[in-house]
């Protein structure tokens, strides 16, 4: 099976090659070849993940080379391939080729159109290399990889103060959880002699209860392993505490945000938890730390994301609430749970960042819902699209039976896995139940403050210059119009009505949008199909009692049991995901469409309460505090106190000073007689060693 | 090779190129320090691909003996360590010389000569098999630099080398003494043979500290680190990037061909030291990294972070330490040169080190923001770099000795992440606001064909290792056998898993695995055991 060498290794060539060739070779050669490179890696992609879903393939180890030999370490660069390889390889090629497809409209206007495919498909190379590891290594190898081009694409508007800030801050945070990685591996190394994931797999059940030194005390061995590698995965996967940067990432251009920071890169940590699933299930303390953790995201995430404005925001803070589900359902051992849900989100959450994509595309770069409105007829494709993305986000179908969007059949397998587990998986119930609650409302927001009611579009300073074309004014703007240029798209509907908005009634400003190109709108259709059947397909191999063993092959620890008791509980358990979802659309409809007014009340009455959703919980204030001024502040001391304060005060300098007191040689020092001191001292050292052997 | 003196002839051929470019004018001095160094390139490929790397080989290869007088010898030889060591130079020499074309218009000939006779003398510490011979290129090595510095540097040039000089002296005196009484006690001035020479634990110590005060400011470690920054500062580029890229080497060949299989109970004895000042150094120095303003201050205090994990990685006792230090060397060693030619090329163009006085280059300068990049990425340890090799070995290293240090080390990777970005997004990102920053004109030609080896060689480092690892394996097996009866316990301690029954899930055939470098619950206290 070399088709797995392919779909690598042609992403890569192809990012090389538009991404050397760049200026040469022009912005339409680059994005065909990277495209194309992609549709190819996803064709051969299905072609793995069929014969693992409807066939018997067995997995592989594809062999490279040898990459880093040193004692009895010893590392090889090589793809491995098993139905969890395989569902991330559909997953990645997927969503990759429909976003370059995506990009060709999106980013048509940008200068640098090569550059930006090539960071593309260097991202996709780099996933494809972390999901094909068959060492931890590797793993790591594409881990840093996809941090890197993470890095570049946030920053790929590098003239903006606040991306180029972004980056450095997306990259930097996931190093606090890299530095958990690298312990974590090198713990390995010492416990087991070896980081093959088979071998270390196969060797951790008769490693769990031994114990182990760090750090001056003793813990246990497999829990320390499992809480240094979690500590990467939260970092990667924008767990609470380490999940600052990932809203912040959406400073980058929206394709971007789909492919890298809701279906794939995000993901990898879950991924990781997945493939070390056995790892984890010898240390019943990991697993409660993932559970928990994977629980207080879920919620932490969602109560933010309700009172968010800015459209990607909103999405982003819902990324990292439905990580959270896939991580308790990992804790709580429903690992095929948690994939599975990482299927059917990749699909609705790329679907849905999108959607937006085609919303600000339309509305000239304004971000801000509260001046949406309206927008339903004038781009009737992408509502239904972000509609039905909705329904499968917030999980609608009909419980007990098979009729349902993706999420309903992903939320629910994780809720109900949850409640079967007991333990601490019933208080992560009852959390993901809350949550769900608060997707169904700040999803519904989202529709309905962009779609429904009046537009509010005449306040946008975004549609005031596409408006008067005067787009050349306002520096922080400036990229919106390398990028995209929309003026000129919109030039013609602003020409007639230039005065419009001065009498106008209707709230538009007599701003017209306009619906995406097909290139845009493909990706949209495409990728629909996926979040209206994709649980209906998938969810008798990914978390069926008796099918699941059979479909994931060892690949991860699957819990027959488990899935059969999740089967089994209660019909109030059932129906909790459907009821909390219900009620947080007529929540939602009651605020936004009916009671207009409400929302306002609410931010007087819970002032408090509102601005510390709306900040974020204050954790960049926080951190900023903790960690980032106390950083400077002590640079500058031991620069200033230290090096230069005690060290060259009473090292060299202070010894000069005794010298000039002595008798007055620095004189000649300092006037260039250094280099004959040297040589004079050099002399005379030779002199005495010859001496010394002659003698 | 029979015997032919290729060791020698590396050693002619930049001297004579030296004495040539002395009496030449500017112009032909360029030409014949370029064909100086390359042809020592040549030669350096030569010396790599007829090393012998099989497992029956002798240690040392190549050797050359010729007594002068009394114990005295023209003692030369390599074993893979020194190999890599000397491969980097002169892969590194005709680059310095390229940087130099158009830098240098005062006293070229005197420039070039300088830089061909630094040439000499680093290959001869590298190949020195006499220690007298050796201590004589280790500290000669110096006088080219304090030249350099004091005649070609910048405004402070005169403060800076004196600094330079004041440090390193101090150091080299104790060694001296320290190297009298060794050949006096064991009765030879072979570098091989005082290497398996036992000497006694007590006065093992006496003697660590002598050579430690040498090679510490050279590495250089906290607190003695004060030079670096002013000799970086002041140097032109191309003395910066002989200066990371080679001589900061010298104090870590030190440490790995006389402190430790020379003194190996004081080295496990005093590890904590080191280990202290280098857990130190990492978070000290990358903090003072992060606030400042000058980009060659900026590199200099990262390169005493980078040099602190060569520290850790070198006591380690371990393979993957001992082979980590070597590949942080390496890669740092073209890594920070390669930062440094980056600097000097904008350096070039606006005389300005500040960095506030940049930004917005990856627009109008899109070559040079590409490299920049990788240098900035291998220099945080990417991996897929070169660093990343050495770092992942050397912190894996140290981890099975304590998982303090590595973990204190590690924040390294955190920090250098922070600083190393933030450098780069005042360069490269934001606005090309200003007008004299936005008329600069990308990379030429000859800059191209300055940095473009390096980015290959750095990534040759860091995809295909091995490269440069399987030449240093057996050398560093052996020292590490030579090591080990001083080794000191991990603080792991390891004990046997109890398997339960809810992991029975795993159907393994398999007994627990050897617990790796870590007896369980051994009893003796952590470093070494003195008598």
């Amino acid at each position: 099976m070399s088709a797995i060498y392919f779909i690598v290794l042609l992403p890569l060539l192809a990012a090389l090659f538009a991404g050397l060739g760049n200026r040469i070779i022009g912005n339409t050669v680059a994005k065909t070849v990277t495209t194309g490179a992609l549709f190819i890696a996803c064709a051969l992609s299905w072609s793995i993940f069929l014969g693992f879903w409807l066939g018997d393939s067995e997995a592989i180890v594809a062999p490279a080379f040898t990459w880093i030999r040193s004692g009895t370490f010893d590392v090889a660069w090589a793809l491995r391939v098993d139905t969890l390889t395989a569902t991330m390889l559909i997953v990645i090629t997927s969503v990759s080729a429909l976003v370059h497809l995506y990009s060709w409209s999106y980013m048509a206007e940008d200068p640098d159109q090569p550059r930006f495919f090539a960071y593309l498909s260097l991202f996709t190379f780099a996933m494809l290399m972390l999901v094909t590891a068959n060492n931890l290594l590797q793993m790591f190898f594409g881990w840093e990889g996809v941090g890197l081009a993470s890095y570049l694409l946030i920053g790929f508007w590098f003239k903006k103060p606040s991306a180029s800030a972004a980056a450095i801050k997306a990259f930097v945070v996931n190093r606090v959880g890299d530095l958990g990685f690298m312990m974590g591996i090198f713990g390995v190394y010492l416990v087991f002699g070896t980081i093959s994931i088979p071998d270390i797999l196969e060797a951790a059940p008769s490693m769990a209860g031994s114990t182990i030194g760090f750090l001056g005390g003793r813990f246990d061995t497999m829990t320390v392993l499992c809480l240094l590698l979690f500590l990467g995965a939260m970092g990667k996967s924008a767990q609470l505490g380490l999940h600052t940067w990932l809203p912040d990432a959406m400073e980058g251009p929206t394709p971007v945000s789909a492919l890298i920071h809701a279906a794939t890169m995000v993901t990898a940590g879950v991924f990781m938890v997945c493939r070390l699933s056995p790892l984890f299930e010898t240390s019943e303390v990991a697993t409660s730390v993932v559970t928990i953790v994977g629980a207080a995201t879920c919620i932490f995430a969602a109560t933010i994301g309700t009172v968010q404005n800015d459209i990607k925001r909103v999405i982003a803070y819902s990324t990292c609430s439905q990580l959270g589900y896939m991580f308790f359902a990992a804790g709580v051992g429903a690992y095929g749970a948690a994939m599975f849900h990482l299927l059917t989100h990749a699909f609705f959450k790329a679907l849905l960042f999108l959607c937006a994509g085609s919303v600000i595309h339309a509305m000239h770069h304004e971000q801000d819902m509260r001046y949406y409105g309206g927008l339903r007829k004038s781009i009737p494709l992408t509502y239904w699209a972000m509609l039905l993305g909705t329904l499968a986000i917030t999980g609608v179908g009909i419980p007990g039976t098979s009729l349902g969007f993706a999420g309903f059949f992903s939320k629910d397998a994780i809720l109900e896995s949850a409640y079967a587990a007991g333990g601490h998986g019933t208080g992560a119930f009852f959390v993901g139940a809350l949550a769900a609650l608060l997707t169904s409302f700040y999803s519904w927001r989202l529709i309905f403050l962009t779609f429904f009611g009046r537009p509010r579009w005449a306040e946008s300073e975004h549609i005031q210059h596409a408006l008067h074309g005067d787009h050349h004014d306002h520096p922080a703007d400036e990229h919106d119009d390398h990028a995209h240029a929309h003026a000129d798209n919109h030039a013609h509907d602003a020409h007639g009505v230039t005065d419009a908005h001065f009498v106008d009634t209707t709230g538009s400003g007599g701003y017209h949008p306009h619906e995406s190109p097909l290139p845009m709108l493909v990706p949209l259709i495409v990728l629909t199909v996926g979040a209206v059947f994709g649980g209906l397909a998938f969810h008798h191999a990914f978390v069926g009692a008796e099918e699941g063993a059979g479909f994931w092959r060892g690949s991860l620890f699957f819990d027959a049991h488990l899935m059969h008791a999740a089967h089994e509980v209660p019909t109030w358990v059932k129906w909790t995901p459907f009821a909390v979802m219900l009620t947080g659309l007529v929540l939602a409809w009651l605020s936004y469409i009916k009671h207009t007014d409400w929302p306002a009340r609410f931010t007087a009455q819970w002032s408090v309460l509102y601005d510390f959703l709306l900040n974020k919980w204050y954790f960049d204030e926080l951190y900023n505090h903790l960690f980032v001024k106390p950083a400077f502040f002590l640079g500058r001391i031991f620069w200033k106190g230290g090096d230069q304060g005690t060290i060259d005060r009473f090292g060299p300098n202070g010894l000069a000073a005794l010298v000039v007191q002595g008798g007055k040689v620095t004189r000649r020092l300092q006037t260039g007689y250094l280099y004959s001191y040297a040589l004079v001292m050099l002399i005379g050292l030779a002199a005495a060693t010859t001496w010394a052997i002659a003698r | 090779m029979t015997g032919f003196p290729i060791l020698s002839l590396m050693l002619a051929v930049p001297m004579a190129g030296a004495i040539a470019c002395l009496f030449s004018g500017a112009n032909t001095a360029r030409w014949i320090a370029l064909a100086a160094t390359l042809a020592n390139l040549v030669l350096g490929i030569v010396l790599w691909t007829q090393f012998d790397q099989s497992t029956s080989a002798p240690q040392w290869q190549f050797t050359e003996y010729a007594p002068i007088f009394g114990r005295f010898a023209w003692a030369l030889g390599i074993d893979g360590i020194a190999l890599m060591l000397i491969v980097l130079t002169v892969f590194l020499m005709p680059i310095c010389i390229g940087a130099s074309w158009e830098a240098i218009e005062k006293r070229v000939g005197e420039y070039m000569a300088a830089f061909l006779f630094m040439e000499v003398l680093m290959i001869g510490v590298f190949t020195a098999q006499d220690i007298f011979l050796f201590y004589i290129m280790f500290e000669a090595g110096l006088i080219p630099m304090y030249l350099i510095i004091g005649i070609w540097g910048g405004v402070d040039r005169i403060y800076a080398s004196y600094k330079f000089f004041l440090y390193t002296l101090f150091g080299s005196v104790l060694m001296l003494i320290a190297m009298l009484w060794m050949v006096h006690e064991a009765g030879s001035t072979s570098i091989p043979v005082l290497m398996n020479y036992d000497f006694d634990p007590h006065a093992q110590t006496w003697l660590f500290l002598a050579f430690f005060a040498s090679f510490a400011v050279k590495m250089p470690m906290w607190p003695v680190h004060t030079w670096l920054p002013d000799a970086h500062v002041q140097a032109p580029t191309a003395g910066s990037v002989i200066l990371a890229g080679v001589l900061l080497k010298m104090g870590g060949y030190g440490f790995i061909r006389f402190s430790l299989p020379m003194f190996p109970e004081a080295s496990a004895q005093l590890a904590w030291l080191v280990f202290g000042l280098s857990m130190v150094a990492v978070v000290y120095t990358s903090l003072i990294a992060l606030v400042q303003s000058d980009m060659k201050k900026l590199i200099a205090y990262s390169s005493v972070a980078h040099m602190a994990i060569v520290m850790v990685g070198l006591f380690a006792f371990n393979q993957q330490g001992l082979e980590g230090a070597m590949m942080v060397m390496l890669g740092h060693g073209l890594v920070a040169a390669a930062l440094f030619l980056c600097v000097g090329i904008i350096y070039d163009r606006l005389h300005t080190r500040e960095i506030a006085r940049y930004g917005g280059l990856a627009e109008n300068m899109p070559k040079y923001a590409l490299f920049f990049l990788l240098f900035t990425m291998a220099s945080v340890g990417l991996p897929g770099t070169s660093n990343f090799v050495g770092e992942l070995l050397a912190l894996m290293g140290v981890y099975q000795v304590s998982s303090l240090v590595a973990i204190v080390s590690t924040t390294g990777i955190i920090l250098g992440a922070a600083y190393m970005l933030y450098l780069y997004r005042r360069v490269a990102y934001g606005p090309l606001d200003k007008e004299d920053v936005a008329a600069m004109p990308d990379l030429s030609a000859r800059e191209i064909l300055l940095v473009a080896p390096i980015a290959a060689a750095v990534l040759w480092m860091g995809v295909y290792p091995e490269s440069f690892i399987a030449p240093m394996r057996a050398d560093v097996a052996s020292l590490v056998a030579r090591i080990d009866r001083a080794k000191p316990e991990g603080d792991a301690r390891l004990t046997a898993g109890k398997p339960v029954a809810k992991a029975a899930h795993g159907h393994d055939g398999h007994g627990a695995p050897a617990g790796h470098g870590a007896e369980p619950a051994a009893e003796h206290a952590v470093p070494g055991e003195a008598h």
